[in-house]
């Protein structure tokens, strides 16, 4: 059956149901049973049908796992096609040492924060590519930074198993690092880090398969997450307007939603096939995107609670490092470890467009604030901004 | 025979009956919400792409007057 009216009828006929084994001859026609036995015989009835919706339940678990054609591009396929796209490398921000790890946006939509391998933070002006700020961090390997939301600090962290968070000086020549406040200790590598509305609590996530919750002016540890079986590798709060809850993707092939108040996994993913580096909400924040070490951008929706969509090519075999939508959702960017980044069309699962410039992977993808562009940062140590 | 156990056999039947129907009924309405949440979900999100599309830069493109990264002036050298 094609259509989704045909696929109920056809499960619903009771050729279909699982049968009930044979009734006994006895519960048909009692002779004259004694009353010890007729209630051993309802007994077993009853067991009888406590297997069998044991079994109603697993057909439908498989049935459920049968509707394929249920897919977001079935529904989808009345939506426009998208025309051509054509978008150029519009600056190149060259000043770091060593492969660039992570970048953020800051809410003004035209300064940038990008860590390195080399230990250096660096903040700049995207519209003039000057520099404004730079810091040595004690560490190499900064993989996450980020922007407060104030605009007036930035907080980073790696291999030090540590967050720190910079305020950022008028003064250009005053040393930053001298008003470093150290915030988050985790027992591993520090992957991700993400101010939540304000400058005062921080989210983070670890090499130790934690993510955690922390207030900025006292270093104290509000909440911790616990629930993946390996590294966390990435996180994403949900759009204030839906709530206190946030998603964290990690090697253990899982994507976690949790509830920033308890601490609870709400919902889990799996199906991804090997590490997921990148999760990014949608902007309604009723699903969020994933890209993965397997190649596979994919699409969860948190109502449906299931994977709605998958963006990947036969010819695409390079894993996945960083994921982000255009402003209505329309598009989603992915950063590949072959040096490109796709452009797919959210709702139909097409590719839309394959962008080259880096001269090595692309290892993080951000669109800006009010989505007039999109930044990468690269292995070749630059990031550029396009539109 | 006494009448506690007709009554016990014609009841057990009843709830056999009942039991198969209701089996029945939870595995058409579990389909069913499937399908609508999936079609349900899919048409929020395509909703939402159709309602924000034209204030979305990157997907109708902006005139290279009004993109800041898009501008023709010349970069200063200092």
């Amino acid at each position: 059956p094609t259509d989704q009216t045909s696929i109920a009828l056809f499960l619903c006929h009771p050729l279909h149901w699982p049968s009930l084994p044979a009734q006994r001859k006895y519960m048909r026609s009692p002779p004259i049973p004694e009353m010890a036995t007729q209630e051993v015989q309802l007994n077993e009835t009853l067991a009888h049908l406590k297997t069998e919706s044991e079994t109603l339940k697993t057909k439908l678990e498989e049935e459920r796992a049968k509707l394929h054609d249920v897919e977001l591009h079935q529904v989808a396929e009345k939506v426009e096609a998208l025309g051509q796209f054509v978008m150029k490398t519009r600056r190149t921000l060259k000043g770091h040492g060593n492969k660039v790890l992570c970048m953020d946006w800051c809410k003004d939509k035209r300064r940038i924060v990008s860590s390195s391998q080399d230990g250096k933070v660096i903040v700049w002006d995207a519209f003039t590519t000057n520099k404004e700020h730079a810091v040595t961090m004690p560490c190499t390997w900064v993989m996450a930074c980020a922007y407060a939301p104030s605009g007036c600090a930035v907080a980073c962290g790696g291999l030090d198993n540590k967050c720190s968070v910079y305020p950022l000086s008028l003064d250009k020549n005053e040393n930053l690092a001298a008003k470093k406040k150290s915030v988050a200790m985790h027992t591993n590598y520090l992957s991700a880090c993400s101010f939540t509305n304000s400058d005062m609590q921080i989210l983070t996530s670890s090499g130790d398969g934690t993510c955690a919750l922390w207030d900025v002016e006292s270093g104290q540890l509000l909440q911790s997450f616990h629930g993946h079986a390996a590294d966390v590798l990435c996180l994403d709060l949900a759009p204030s307007e839906t709530g206190n809850t946030f998603v964290s993707g990690g090697c253990d092939k899982k994507a976690n939603v949790w509830d920033m108040r308890s601490g609870q996994c709400i919902q889990s993913f799996e199906t991804h096939e090997s590490d997921i580096n990148s999760v990014r909400y949608y902007p309604s924040g009723d699903a969020f995107a994933s890209g993965s070490d397997d190649a596979t951008c994919r699409l969860y929706d948190l109502r449906a609670d299931r994977e709605v969509a998958i963006y990947s090519k036969e010819s695409i075999i390079f894993g996945v490092s960083s994921v982000d939508f255009s402003l209505s959702g329309r598009l989603l960017f992915g950063g590949y470890n072959d040096y490109t980044i796709n452009v797919w069309d959210v709702l139909k699962g097409t590719r839309v467009s394959i962008l080259f410039g880096h001269e090595n992977r692309v290892s993080t993808l951000r669109v800006s604030p009010d989505g007039t562009a999109f930044c990468t940062g690269s292995w070749d140590h630059t990031l550029r901004i396009w539109a | 025979m006494n009448m506690s156990t007709t009554n016990n056999i014609a009841q057990a039947r009843k709830l056999v009956e009942q039991l198969r129907i209701e089996a029945g009924i939870e595995r058409i309405k579990v389909i069913i919400l499937v399908i609508c949440f999936v079609s349900k979900a899919a048409a929020d999100l395509m909703s939402y792409c159709e309602q924000h599309a034209r204030s979305d830069p990157l997907l109708v493109g902006v005139p290279t007057s009004e993109n800041p990264f898009k501008d023709k002036k010349p970069c200063i050298i200092l």
